[in-house]
């Protein structure tokens, strides 16, 4: 093997840039990766205090700290925030940091337009933010941004439209990049079918993101010019349509539900065989689940808008086509369960966080079975129930999927160990104050509690008092995972080569920390299903 | 079902007592007794579901541990188990579908009613039109901006109280005509099975029949801008003779309060009506003390428009702002007297003093120009 492994401090013959401009003018797959990571992890923590804004005000009945109007903003902003600053370039900094160490590529294909990708997010972001402190204030009709109400707002509305364009550019760039990157710069001997799960989730992930980022920037562009320009293409005064927004903005809006899923299924496929010390159960039928998931997702988007008035015959289709979604993610959680029996397994942390995702995810998916039929979505349409779903499915779903990423490649990205009681202490009390805070939501919206309200009827205080306790436990616990991903930076354990036993992808076989450039020259491998490498020839990492 | 109830209340690890705040409301009409039934099927698969994969993961993660000394058997593949899986879950769901689609066809059968109301939304309250009657009226939150801001007491109807709630007849089939003013709203009703967004410029239409005679408690559920959590439904259901009463007093009502456009009001006359319409329509924004909501909302106490540019002042209100759609076109939804009567209030409350009158016959005057 031509592949050392202590050479992390070796010369390197173009070695990489220094200072500021590293940064600025990164064309390096693991430098943007990190700044992606970075990025989205303030946007989480930014994203955070406006929930604990919420969940501060909710804490009882009654208005107490903030106006409704400011209140609305912060729903609005809370939401956009996570999907589109936290959740979503979480997962594309993942992507570059790891797909061309796991497929063999020397970076990513399109080097220089993967800087544009990352350096066009911090002025959305600042668009977002700044959109608090004009006139009028930010965008308060809801991150679904429904018209005709989002056409009534002032300029803050302008700033989230043009902001979601930005975001959808950069997300649109980096997901050509990942695909072209997956097609083109695969190692020789990685066919499709051999390719890591992550790869393949990435993949299908990019290109729903390709499909569905113009919808949305169109609908968007919609509202624009329904504000400014004279058209009328949600006032019905005008011959246009307030359900067509909500039509188009879901065929966006359900497919974007598993950009932020399929990446996290991909990270979980290979977090539980390396606990378990077993090859992914069923690898093929996990591929073929996960696109036809990615293909159903484009038949379903109704399901958001069953109280809008659709005649009969369009509730049925829709609740049919829902409900079928649950059979192919119902098989990869079959699947995962299936890698785990007759295992060796051991729980360190990224496999507890991949647990619980598979647990929580699990009955976030069985709420969204329940919310599948239209005529009882009729009832817990817009309510707390809705927030609990797709909580579960969001937070434990994507959210607890990065963590238990971040956890399990931290050793090959850094170079050093993070420490394990703090990584077990911040899962379980995630794990613990995430339930306190999202389960009693079920039983507020089962009880009639609309949600995206400042104040509440009496009979709901006591399950939003438990909510907001367990949001600022949780919230306050995830200061736990910065602690421990700052300290470990600066003085963690020196990582060894291959942390995990069970660890088999290609990622593994390069040095640790991974090199500034890897696999100058593609190595050639001998791969076996999942990406686990049988063999491995060539390969010079700078 | 009261097996299944009970059930259920043990599943949540409680007791009958609380089962109000754990599950659906108390059904009380067809259709939420469908739903209710369904749903509590729904909820038996799924957690019997859930139990039974979660067992055997669980079992998994107690037995098969590295830490137990367990050897992985490195099986990956077993095509019978994964047709297994996909095949069962897709039988359960076809169980499921069964159910749901009567559930479906039932609740969009709004044919053969034996009456329609129309019900509007308004940012932010509802207004109930009795097609076959001919009445109608505005529906607003009566819980006092005290209690809210906690300087009274909350009442056991905290924010699901309003002045007029929709009355209608047990045992009488009501079709709902839905739609909405500015924005959507969605009118719902937890006991009666009822949710349907009100769109603007569309009409839907939705029905109930309530089984017995009480009072119904919802709210609007589509967010619909700053007062979305301020627009409570109640709807008082009561027998048939019961309902008679009430339609007839309601009808001698409103021929008596019909005003004559033409009628010439005094000015205290005038502002003490126009400060109750504007309590109803005005005090969200503009606030009691008539000082507004700086940077969103703009004072009238001492405003040019309010104290001195009157022709301004009237189109303001009738016609809407042009500059800020948040101000409402209010001539839609109010009287000539009562909009007369709103900007007399407004020229002569707080520190406005201009002794102006406005009269009804002012704003006739003004409706026909802009007509």
């Amino acid at each position: 093997m031509a592949i050392s492994t202590t050479a992390g401090h070796a010369p390197h013959e173009h070695g990489k840039p220094a200072g500021l401009w590293r940064w600025l003018a990164a064309t390096n797959h693991k430098d943007i990766g990190s700044m992606y990571l970075w990025f989205a992890f303030i946007m989480f923590l930014s994203g955070g205090v406006m929930a604990l804004g919420i969940r501060a005000e909710l804490f009882q009945p009654g208005l107490q700290f903030w106006q409704p109007e400011l209140f609305n903003q912060l729903t609005t902003l809370h939401g956009l925030v996570m999907v589109f600053g936290a959740i979503m370039p979480a997962f594309t900094g993942l992507a570059n940091w790891l797909l061309p160490l796991m497929i063999g590529a020397p970076d990513m294909a399109f080097a220089r337009m993967n800087n544009w990708s990352f350096w066009l997010l911090p002025p959305a972001a600042l668009l977002l933010l700044i959109s608090f402190f004009v006139p009028g204030g930010a965008a308060s009709a809801g991150w679904t941004l429904y018209a005709p109400l989002s056409t009534q707002m002032g300029m803050g509305m302008d700033l989230t439209i043009f902001a979601i364009h930005i975001l959808g550019v950069s997300s649109i760039m980096g997901s050509i990049n990942i695909i072209v990157t997956i097609l083109n710069l695969r190692a020789p001997g990685m066919t499709m079918m051999k390719m890591p799960m992550f790869a393949w989730a990435s993949l299908i992930t990019a290109y729903l993101i390709i499909a569905v980022m113009p919808v949305l920037a169109g609908v968007v562009t919609m509202v624009l010019t329904d504000r400014h320009f004279g058209t009328h293409f949600f006032n019905a005064a005008g011959g246009g349509d307030p359900v067509m927004y909500q039509h188009i903005f879901w065929f966006f809006g359900h497919p974007e539900v598993y950009i932020m899923a399929l990446p996290a299924f991909g990270i979980v496929s290979h977090i539980i065989p390396t606990f378990s010390r077993k090859p992914l159960f069923g690898y093929t039928s996990m591929v073929y689940a996960t696109s036809s998931i990615a293909v159903l997702s484009f038949m379903v988007w109704a399901h958001h808008m069953f109280t809008t008035g659709m005649p009969a015959t369009a509730q049925l289709f829709f609740m049919y086509a829902t409900m079928l979604i649950a059979v192919p993610t119902g098989v990869k959680v079959f699947n995962w369960i299936g890698t785990m029996w007759q295992g060796a397994m051991s729980f360190e942390t990224p496999m507890l966080f991949a647990v619980g995702f598979v647990c929580l995810f699990t009955v976030g998916g069985l709420s969204g079975v329940t919310l599948s039929v239209a005529a009882v979505d009729i009832q817990l349409q817009d309510t707390y129930y809705v927030v609990a779903h797709f909580h579960y499915v969001l937070v434990a779903g994507a959210l607890f999927s990065l963590f238990a990423a971040i956890y399990y490649w931290f050793p090959k990205m850094t170079g050093k160990m993070y420490s394990e009681p703090l990584g077990k202490f911040h899962f379980w009390w995630s794990m613990i104050w995430f339930n306190v805070t999202f389960f009693p939501m079920h039983f507020l919206g089962l009880a009639g509690m609309p949600r995206r309200i400042p104040d509440y009827a009496l009979q709901f205080t006591d399950f939003n008092l438990v909510a907001s306790v367990g949001a600022f436990c949780f919230g306050l616990g995830q200061l736990i995972f910065l602690y421990n991903m700052l300290r470990s930076i600066r003085r963690g354990e020196p990582a060894p080569h291959k942390p995990w036993e069970g660890a088999e992808t290609l990622e593994w076989q390069i040095p640790t920390p991974a090199p500034y450039h890897s696999f100058v020259e593609a190595p050639h491998v001998e791969a076996g299903e999942n990406g686990v490498i049988r063999s491995l020839t060539g390969g010079a990492h700078h | 079902m009261s097996g299944k109830r009970i059930l259920l209340s043990m599943l949540g690890g409680v007791g009958m007592a609380h089962a109000a705040e754990f599950n659906f409301q108390p059904p009380a009409s067809p259709v939420a007794h469908q739903i209710y039934d369904l749903h509590t099927l729904l909820l038996l698969i799924t957690v019997t579901i859930f139990v039974v994969v979660f067992g055997v993961m669980f079992y998994a993660i107690l037995r098969h541990r590295k830490s137990l000394g367990r050897q992985a058997k490195l099986f990956h593949e077993n095509i019978t188990v994964e047709i297994i899986w996909t095949v069962i879950p897709f039988l359960i769901l076809v169980g499921m579908a069964w159910p749901a689609t009567r559930a479906v066809l039932a609740q969009k059968g709004s044919r053969a009613e034996e009456m329609t109301i129309k019900i509007t939304g308004y940012q932010w309250k509802w207004r109930y039109d009795y097609l076959d009657d001919g009445i109608g009226f505005m529906s607003h939150l009566a819980t006092p901006a005290e209690a809210q801001r906690g300087a009274a007491a909350k009442g056991a109807h905290y924010l699901l109280e309003v002045d007029e709630p929709l009355v209608v007849p047990t045992g009488k089939k009501v079709r709902l005509l839905l739609t909405a003013n500015d924005v959507i709203h969605s009118w719902w009703v937890p006991a009666l099975g009822v949710k349907q967004d009100a769109v603007p410029g569309f009409v839907r239409d939705t029905w109930f029949q309530a089984d017995r005679p009480g009072v119904y408690r919802g709210q609007c559920a589509e967010l619909c801008g700053k007062d979305h959590g301020y627009m409570p439904i109640v709807v008082d259901a009561r027998s048939p003779q019961d309902y008679a009463i009430w339609l007839a007093a309601r009808k001698k009502l409103a021929a008596a309060s019909a005003d004559d456009p033409n009628k010439v009001w005094a000015l205290a006359d005038l502002k003490a009506r126009g400060e109750k319409v504007y309590q109803q329509n005005c005090v969200a924004c503009h606030q009691a003390s008539g000082k507004g909501i700086p940077g969103a909302f703009p004072a009238l106490d001492g405003s040019p428009m309010v104290t001195k540019d009157k022709p301004a002042h009237i189109d303001i209100v009738l016609n809407g702002s042009k500059k800020n759609p948040a101000m409402a076109a209010w001539g839609k939804q109010l009287s000539d007297t009562d909009i007369a009567a709103v900007i007399t209030y407004e020229r002569n409350a707080w520190g406005n003093h201009t002794g102006e009158v406005v009269q009804p016959k002012d704003i006739k005057a003004a409706r026909g120009g802009k007509a």
